[in-house]
């Protein structure tokens, strides 16, 4: 019994067939408990208002937005070494889960900057590698789009991928450089002494909960979608050669 | 290698295109930014540097799909690659071909294009090595592109698209490095880390062009 056993589509269907109910239904259950109690029951910050309360989507959707990608970069990899089709599919299919989060995050901080800094948009380190991994995610996915054979194209995209998260890493010391940020430093992190307060911190942790279930979850869909389309695609062609 | 730079290159010079066309791109886009924002001198210094070496950028990106496609259109892409040659050697080679054909000629121009920009004096020096020095790294991110794009048939927007994220740390520090010069700051950091980029893109990006290539070929 090893890990590689689900690279088989049928089995990963399987699988995911079974998993796809709670994990989407802890997704659900989590991301309702956490933004209800993120945005009635916790007090508003004496500074910022209720506006801090857009942190319960901003953070975990900024969160998931990197931790896509480091997915599609491990499927990538796991594509090149091991040729395994499920692992180049799942890598296809988080791509526009991973955009989507991208713009969820921009478009929640652009929000929340108007009232606070004033400012929809400031070139902000943070801001402009955000950004930046936004292109990244669309050069992505045109790449797969471009390119008919789905060999070839797994092939590009993966390397795409390693070669792209080098210079996303670069552009984020880049823009480090290049500006002083608007931007507060992390909210949350393993190794600090003191994250943001207790009554922010529990329901945050709850909506990050579900931000990661339904990721998982619409990446096991969207992996099922692609493998039932190419084998739709190569029934049809077997149909065609007979 | 040394036949496949020279042949690189008379076919760059003798076919036309790619040559002059890049030159003529960055001289029009250097006139057309006064048109855009105006034409007082003090505000053209300020955003000289930043202008020149975006011009130079986009007008080397305007020549990268021709690194592969034509070779790869007619065959002799497959010949190379069965040649007794390493292909990351070739792609190095037809790397700095593009680099002496496109981008070299830009370097040389741009300090005479910041005359029209009112670049201030002491920022000449700079934008001459920034660019110098950072190009390289243009040619050799930009072959990666060509080399992802090759087979495709509307490759072009695609090649952008893929490569202008690649170019923006280039992009971040040779503009710092101009606009430091220019103002008459310390410019040490800045080219240090641009010179690191070029030297690494230069020493790991052929394996990974050369990788595509390859399954580009098959």
């Amino acid at each position: 019994m090893s890990l590689w056993e689900y690279a088989n589509p049928v089995r990963f269907i399987r699988l995911t067939d079974r998993l796809l109910p709670p994990v989407a239904v802890g997704a659900l259950v989590c991301l309702v408990i956490g933004l209800i109690w993120g945005f009635f029951f916790t007090p508003d910050d004496y500074r910022q208002g209720s506006t801090v309360k857009i942190i319960y989507l901003h953070v975990p959707a900024a969160l998931m937005a990197i931790n896509a990608w480091l997915m599609m970069l491990v499927a990538s990899l796991i594509w090149i070494v091991r040729r395994h089709h499920v692992s180049a599919l799942a890598a296809r299919a988080a791509a526009p889960v991973g955009a989507t989060m991208t713009v969820i995050a921009l478009a929640t901080g652009a929000i929340w900057g108007q009232p606070m800094w004033g400012t929809w948009w400031a070139w902000d380190p943070r801001l402009t590698s955000f950004l930046i991994l936004f292109l990244f995610y669309l050069g992505y996915m045109a790449l797969w789009e471009a390119i008919e054979n789905d060999d070839t194209a797994a092939d590009l995209t993966s390397i795409l991928c390693l070669v792209g998260s080098v210079f996303a890493l670069l552009s984020r010391y880049a823009v480090n450089f290049w500006n002083q940020g608007l931007h507060q430093g992390a909210s949350l992190s393993l190794d600090k002494e003191e994250n943001v307060a207790d009554v922010f911190y529990l329901p945050l942790l709850v909506c990050i909960a579900g931000f990661v279930l339904l990721f998982v979850a619409l990446v096991f869909l969207r992996t099922q979608t692609e493998i039932r389309a190419r084998r739709m695609r190569a029934l049809i062609a077997r149909e065609r050669l007979a | 290698m040394k036949a496949l730079l020279w042949r690189d290159l008379a076919l760059a010079v003798r076919a036309g295109g790619g040559f002059g066309l890049g030159l003529s791109f960055f001289l029009i886009v250097t006139v057309m930014v006064p048109f855009s924002v105006g034409p007082e001198t003090a505000r053209l210094s300020v955003i000289a540097p930043g202008i020149l070496w975006l011009g130079a950028l986009l007008a080397c990106l305007l020549s990268l799909d021709r690194i592969f496609a034509l070779d790869f259109e007619d065959g002799s892409l497959d010949l190379l690659a069965t040649a007794p040659l390493p292909l990351e050697g070739i792609v190095t080679v037809k790397a700095l071909a593009h680099w002496l054909t496109s981008a070299l000629p830009l370097v040389i121009a741009a300090p005479a294009l910041g005359v029209f920009l009112n670049l201030p004096g002491p920022g000449f020096i700079w934008l001459f090595l920034s660019l110098l020095i950072g190009t390289p790294a243009l040619s050799v991110i930009g072959s990666f592109g060509a080399a992802l794009t090759v087979g495709l048939k509307r490759g072009g927007l695609l090649l952008s698209l893929l490569v202008l994220p690649l170019y923006v740390p280039t992009l971040i520090f040779g503009a710092e490095v101009a606009r430091r010069g220019a103002e008459g700051l310390a410019v040490e950091t800045p080219l240090l880390m641009l010179a690191g980029i070029s030297a690494g893109a230069l020493a790991l990006l052929p394996f990974a062009s050369a990788a595509v290539l390859r399954v580009n070929l098959r």
